[in-house]
């Protein structure tokens, strides 16, 4: 007997059983609870408080002997009454959505394309999917403003070469907003995309043509459905982190730009007002979180009989 | 049991000539010759086996009928019309794929009715074929089924059935059974025959299986780097291979290498280092010429001591096609034994007796010296 088949062995023997798979499995949600869950629980205790002058009120509060427990919900029906924090989520999904439908167009292709070339070529692309991580994100938005500014490089070129008489409005509207984030966040489409498609059967696609389906409709019967998983995966890390983005909106953004990232900012650091700002958080997590549970519910219905 | 009316194949078409017919086809990767001047006719109705051992071309050539890949140079000709330039989707050929490459995706009805819609065929003669073909392949109680959740023979035959939807003028099967296990393997074999009969089309099938080819094909061509060395019905590439390779390649055989001795019209004697071999028919070949004698495990006998001379097949045959050894190892398989014998030259030879009664005290073991004898008729002899 080799000694890797004994480590295996002694390793199986050791984590074996109820408690070995629940420790397994308890590890990372042990993780969660403590980086996620308990983080967001203070939020939500914070969402429930009442603002006093400048600070504000715990929910538990120990006075003259006595707990006292006490919920205010007061930010909450705020937040239905103006109008301002509804036309913020409104326009960050709207964003968001948009930013993600063009991801999804533009990094298809691409990723589509380095799934299907030579095997040696892979890593160098895939390397020049992750190249802009190497310098830093802000740099890379400022960098943008520099392109898009009305004396920017865009308009200089266009200008000089004569095809435009007068600066075109680019920086601080939705167009740079979206271009911004599309720019941002298209290599977390690309990846999971890619992930998906290199590992796809091509003998499915020639089965198709042998079965009389043009090159077209095998990529729109066979890859796209086949890509589902990819396609939604991409999706998610795109829109997810773009409905509260703040620092593209803020530099990029300007008046038709409301997005929820920035009321977040404001109630925080110019209002001074936590409960609030608190409570704006918990309803954008809900407002991700109950769409995307009933959809992961509505998949594993539709998949039951387990197709991985 | 259904009867399929196959409409697309009109039964006396063209008058006799081949149905498919592959011309001088080449196929060069880079430099390599994948297929080498192929060229092969194929009749209609008929299961035709290319069997070779993999890397021999014979895979690249299903490819090229299917439209994969493009000829180097030569024709390919269906029905008369050539389909070199056509797409995949444009040629009348439907392909049973290895391990199947059923659609994940689809269930079973969608899987069959894939081609169908391509071909943008009416709901109701869509339902129609789709019912027919899982009626052929007795899945009707599966259609609504995700492919990963039937067993491989059930998704062998969804692969059929998927290919036979569409009623090609050509099937290409491409190792239709290398999928399933041995006990199985044998069942379908026969089973697939039949339904292909029923469907009555013309089949090409691809395979390394030289049991899967004897089974199921009607005609045989026995590939190896790039060429098809033989054609003919399972038995007479066993029977009379015509070369070193094919001999080897189907079944086993014995090889004695040597020089024609007397070379007459009704017999020749070849002299090899083991023994004389008494041949009983002409070769074409000249006196002197080195040729190699095959003889089948199967058509050898083995005893302790050489029968009398009566009872050899001919009396010109006495002193020849015999030599004596040690047995020096057997493999005892149930229904046959094989004897691994030491000739006294040092050559082994290997002899398959039927194991006929349950009980033979006479029976041979490690260590006995024996006699090995033939027929002058069992005997092929190869000049290449």
């Amino acid at each position: 007997m080799t000694s890797s088949t004994m480590t295996r062995f002694s390793l199986h023997h050791k984590i074996s059983g109820p408690w070995g798979r629940t420790a397994v499995i308890g590890v990372p949600m042990v993780f969660l609870l403590a980086v996620f869950l308990l983080p967001f629980l203070v939020v939500f205790k914070i969402s429930l408080s009442e603002m006093d002058a400048v600070f504000f009120k715990d929910v538990l509060t120990w006075a003259e002997q006595t707990l006292t427990l006490q919920f205010h919900f007061g930010n909450y029906s705020s937040l239905t009454q103006d109008s301002l924090y509804l036309q913020a989520y409104l326009s960050s999904i709207k964003f968001a959505a948009i930013t993600t439908g063009i991801c999804l167009a533009v990094a298809y292709p691409f990723a589509y394309f380095m799934a299907r070339s030579p095997a040696d070529k892979r890593p160098a692309l895939l390397m020049l999917v992750m190249l802009p991580f190497w310098t830093s994100f802000l740099l890379r938005v400022y960098a943008w403003k520099m392109l898009l500014a009305d004396s920017g490089v865009f308009n200089n070129v266009a200008m000089s070469l004569g095809l435009i008489i007068e600066p075109i409005k680019m920086m601080n509207t939705p167009f740079s907003l979206v271009l911004g984030m599309v720019y941002t966040y298209v290599p977390f489409m690309i990846l999971p995309l890619y992930a998906n498609l290199v590992k796809m059967d091509l003998r499915l696609l020639e089965a198709a043509l042998d079965l009389g389906a043009t090159p077209w409709q095998a990529f729109w019967r066979i890859t796209v459905p086949l890509s589902k998983s990819g396609i939604i995966a991409g999706s998610m890390l795109v829109f997810i982190p773009c409905v509260g983005e703040f620092v593209i909106p803020e530099l990029l953004g300007g008046p038709e730009t409301l997005m929820i990232g920035r009321v977040l900012w404001d109630e925080f650091f110019s209002n001074n007002d936590w409960p609030m700002a608190a409570t704006v958080a918990v309803v954008l997590v809900l407002l991700i979180i109950v769409p995307l549970a009933l959809f992961n519910k509505y998949q594993a219905e539709s998949n039951s009989g387990g197709h991985a | 049991m259904v009867t399929l009316p196959h409409t697309d194949a009109p039964k006396a078409l063209t008058n006799g000539a081949p149905f498919l017919q592959i011309k001088r086809v080449v196929k060069k990767f880079d430099d390599v010759f994948a297929v080498d001047e192929v060229s092969l006719d194929i009749r209609q109705g008929e299961i035709f086996a290319l069997l070779g051992s993999s890397g021999c071309g014979k895979s690249t050539l299903l490819r090229m009928l299917a439209g994969f890949e493009a000829p180097t140079s030569g024709q390919i000709l269906l029905a008369g019309q050539d389909i070199v330039g056509l797409a995949p989707y444009e040629r009348p050929i439907n392909m049973m794929f290895q391990s199947y490459a059923l659609f994940p995706h689809l269930t079973v009805w969608d899987n069959i009715s894939f081609g169908l819609k391509r071909d943008g065929l009416p709901k109701n003669e869509i339902e129609v074929r789709v019912t027919q073909m899982l009626d052929l392949v007795q899945l009707k109680a599966y259609s609504q089924r995700k492919p990963h959740q039937l067993s491989g023979g059930q998704q062998q035959r969804v692969a059929l059935a998927r290919s036979l939807a569409k009623r090609p003028k050509l099937l290409l099967l491409d190792e239709p059974l290398g999928a399933l296990d041995a006990k199985l393997r044998e069942r379908t074999q026969l089973e697939l025959v039949d339904i292909i009969e029923q469907v009555g089309v013309t089949c090409v099938m691809v395979t390394h299986d030289q049991k899967e080819a004897m089974t199921m094909a009607t005609r045989i061509g026995v590939m190896s780097e790039g060429k098809i060395l033989q054609i003919g019905k399972p038995a007479e590439i066993y029977e009379t291979p015509n070369c070193r390779f094919v001999a080897d390649f189907i079944g086993s055989v014995n090889l004695f290498k040597g020089r024609v001795e007397v070379d007459e019209p009704d017999h020749v004697i070849i002299a090899t280092p083991d023994c004389k071999h008494y041949v009983s028919h002409g070769i074409t070949g000249t006196a002197d010429m080195a040729v190699h004698v095959a003889v089948r495990p199967e058509k050898m006998e083995i005893q302790r001591a050489l029968p009398a001379d009566s009872e050899r097949e001919s009396l010109a045959e006495v002193g020849f096609n015999q030599a004596e050894g040690v047995i020096e190892d057997l493999a005892y398989l149930g229904s046959l034994t094989t004897y691994h014998v030491k000739l006294t030259s040092g050559a082994m030879v290997k002899v398959t007796r039927t194991n006929a009664a349950r009980h033979n005290a006479a029976q041979l073991t490690w260590g006995d010296k024996v006699v090995v004898w033939w027929c002058g008729s069992d005997v092929v002899v190869l000049t290449s």
